[in-house]
């Protein structure tokens, strides 16, 4: 069977504005526990790539810049 | 022929899970031999990873002189499991507890004091008193890995384990991990492994349908019960399941042991009392069942009766520590402690010792079954072990696997197993189309919540092993596109394993007991005379699953036959006004 790709929110946002992942940082990718994180290629940001979020926020507590908001999964809320 | 890239390192022990028994088992068998190559296999990463990855509200099982005694806290833990209990390893808990506690005061972990600097402990339980409250709880990862640098713990982050090696003679000989980043193989030799992965938390489905909504860390899938079983290793209790009442819909602990010290109590829709106890027990549950069914729910965590500097306080704790989102989705519902109670519900099933009774088989020194292999925390069958029984135990493991190291040589494994293994995991790299892991994992989940969940149904759990064989059957279609992929199908298939599991070990005991946990419509009645033992259930040699049932040991706490019955007289005798 030939696979389909359906979309959903992403609840953990980051702010653009604030990220630093361009200088290298990787904070959030590296503690996240079910590795949903991950740092876009081209602009160099970081984003959630994968809806399997756990809400426990080591990502927003540990980032440097306060860039990261974990909101509750809208399935939940 | 795999095209799989290998890399082999060679270890005295591997510990597999860095969550929060792991790192102390790897901590303890350092401290007790320094010279020893310890390696520590994660997942996820060891500075966040596990069910403390935030940190914890507080120690739910602590032995603190003064308070309580080991005797009594062994009898208490043997009668909340309807005595189905190893007291030996319960003992060795209960005298390992205070020490714990000492020692990690003293690496920093902030435990709550009076002014005169003593542990300031709670009741809670139905007969004793052993929480203590940690509302600066948040450090706790912190301590365990600069304890771990010290000591100098080789940590390998980003590897699942699949697979346990053994050497021909049946001894353990190392694990077969996968990078889930990159799907490249990590083989390490070892002469003892010790397996800490944690309770096994995405076996049923949340009512949300949110799959990772769990009450467990959602990377707590149960790998562990997976790779115990397919090494032989006996897993005990299986069908005593961990069924927790908790905030509907956010799945997580409202939590009563903190808010209960304080005032707060479980309701009716009505603002009475309806149990005598909120700790969490099976017999609990089934009170908190019957209200739901008998309409006079939703049960609720009430504690808008409370003073305003008492409300602020439990804020304070229960919204910056183990679970700090707690608050974020209270803000959303519009839900206040000083105006409306917290709505709860009876979460899916898993596996879980931490709060029940289930789990790998282990002793009082935490070995298995299986010589050289030991499991500590939420996946071994010590009863109630929470967080402290976690780091207790993974430390009688780290100690008692350095010595048992000592005079012996790195045990060789069959190359053959490694291949199979290494093809069992890329199957689903091999196909462009066919099956997601998500679905086939939803799939399973929602099986195991209609035909697993208690009150158990004989037909409905045949039914279930039906359907169950049907998907592994689809197994064959399973697709992974990228590593990411590739791990979550691993997980989906030892989900599938637990399933399996659940639903023979419930089929084997045909009794009822531990309350809810274990509610059997055809069988209705506890029957001690044929099921006053442990079930055992394991891999036979001829791949099939089967049982057994195990003694339980003479006791070496004695508990009389009335005490025995104190956890069944939970409810409340006549509803009590809402004070
Ligand atoms: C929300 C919540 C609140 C709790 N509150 C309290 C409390 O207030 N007080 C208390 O005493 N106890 C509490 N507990 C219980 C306590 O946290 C657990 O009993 C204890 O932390 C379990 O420790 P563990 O080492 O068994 O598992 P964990 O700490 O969960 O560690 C398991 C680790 O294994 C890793 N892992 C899993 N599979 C693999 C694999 N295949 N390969 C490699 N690594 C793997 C995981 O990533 C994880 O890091 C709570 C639990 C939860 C979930
Ligand atoms: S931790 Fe913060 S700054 Fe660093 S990559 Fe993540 S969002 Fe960006
Ligand atoms: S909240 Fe937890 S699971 Fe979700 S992205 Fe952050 S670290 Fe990962």
């Amino acid at each position: 069977m030939p696979i389909i790709t359906q979309s959903s929110s992403a609840a953990v946002v980051i702010d653009d504005a604030k990220c630093i992942a361009e200088k290298g940082c990787t904070v959030c990718v590296d503690v996240c526990p079910l590795d949903i994180l991950a740092i876009d290629e081209g602009r160099k940001k970081a984003f959630m790539k994968y809806d399997e979020c756990w809400y426990c926020m080591p990502c927003e507590a540990d980032c440097p810049t306060g860039a990261v908001k974990v909101n509750i999964p809208y399935l939940l809320r | 022929m795999t095209d799989a890239t290998t890399e082999t390192i060679e270890a005295d022990i591997l510990v597999i899970g860095g969550g929060t028994g792991g790192p102390m088992a790897a901590i303890k068998a350092k401290e007790a031999n320094p010279s020893l190559k310890v390696v520590l296999m994660e997942k996820a990463n060891v500075k966040r990873s596990g069910a403390i990855s935030m940190g914890m509200d507080g120690l739910n099982n602590a032995v603190v002189p003064g308070y309580a005694t080991p005797e009594q806290y062994v009898k208490e833990i043997t009668v909340a499991n309807d005595g189905i209990v190893h007291q030996k390893a319960v003992m060795a808990y209960a005298t390992g507890s205070f020490p714990m506690i000492q020692y990690l005061d003293r690496l920093g972990v902030k435990f709550e004091k009076d002014g005169s600097g003593e542990y300031n402990m709670r009741k809670v339980h139905h007969m004793g008193t052993y929480v203590l409250p940690m509302p600066e709880g948040h450090n706790v990862k912190k301590v365990l890995y600069r304890q771990l640098r010290r000591l100098q713990v080789a940590v390998t982050n980003r590897y699942m384990a699949t697979r346990l090696l053994k050497a021909a003679d049946g001894r353990i000989a190392g694990a077969i991990g996968v990078n889930t980043r990159t799907s490249e193989f990590l083989v390490v030799r070892a002469k003892a492994v010790i397996l800490a992965c944690g309770a096994a938390g995405r076996l049923g489905l949340p009512a949300s349908g949110y799959m990772f909504g769990t009450y467990e860390n959602a990377a707590n899938c149960g790998d562990g019960y997976a790779m115990a079983y397919h090494a032989g290793a006996e897993l005990a209790n299986l069908e005593c399941y961990q069924i927790n009442p908790l905030i509907k819909d956010y799945n997580g602990p409202s939590c009563a042991y903190v808010t209960g010290p304080f005032g707060g109590y479980t309701a009716n829709n009505k603002g009475q009392r309806f149990i005598e106890c909120d700790y969490w027990s099976g017999q609990m549950m089934l009170e908190f069942w019957r209200e739901l069914q008998s309409g006079a729910g939703p049960v609720f965590l009430k504690m808008d009766h409370l003073a305003e500097e008492t409300i602020s306080e439990i804020e304070q704790i229960l919204h910056t520590n183990e679970r700090p989102s707690r608050g974020r989705f209270h803000e959303k519902r519009g839900n206040d402690y000083r105006k409306r109670p917290v709505e709860m519900h009876i979460s899916e099933i898993g596996f879980c010792s931490g709060h029940s009774a289930s789990g790998v088989w282990v002793d009082e020194n935490a070995r298995t079954t299986i010589p050289g292999l030991y499991a500590a925390g939420d996946m071994a069958s010590v009863p109630h072990n929470y967080m402290l029984g976690a780091f207790v135990n993974g430390g009688i493991a780290g100690a008692d696997a350095a010595s048992y190291c000592a005079d012996l040589d790195l045990p060789a494994f069959d190359e053959g197993d490694l291949l199979a293994e290494q093809e069992r995991v890329l199957a689903p790299t091999r196909r462009a189309d066919g099956l997601t892991p998500h679905e086939m994992e939803f799939k399973t989940r929602r099986l195991v919540n209609d035909y697993l969940e208690p009150p158990k149904v004989t037909a409905k759990m045949e039914i279930a092993q039906r359907r169950f064989a049907e998907i592994r059957d689809d197994l064959s279609a399973l697709c992974a596109r990228d590593p990411h992929e590739l791990h979550r199908a691993l997980e989906m298939q030892s989900i599938l394993d637990c399933a399996d599991m659940a639903a023979a070990a419930s089929l084997y005991r045909t009794e009822s007991r531990w309350g809810f946990y274990h509610l059997r419509v055809d069988h209705p009645e506890t029957n001690d005379e044929d099921w006053y033992c442990h079930t055992m259930l394991f891999k036979d040699a001829a791949g099939r699953m089967s049982h057994r049932k195990r003694e339980v040991a003479p006791y070496v706490v004695p508990v009389e036959a009335e005490e025995m019955a104190a956890y069944h007289q939970l409810r409340v005798k006549a509803p009590q006004a809402a004070e």
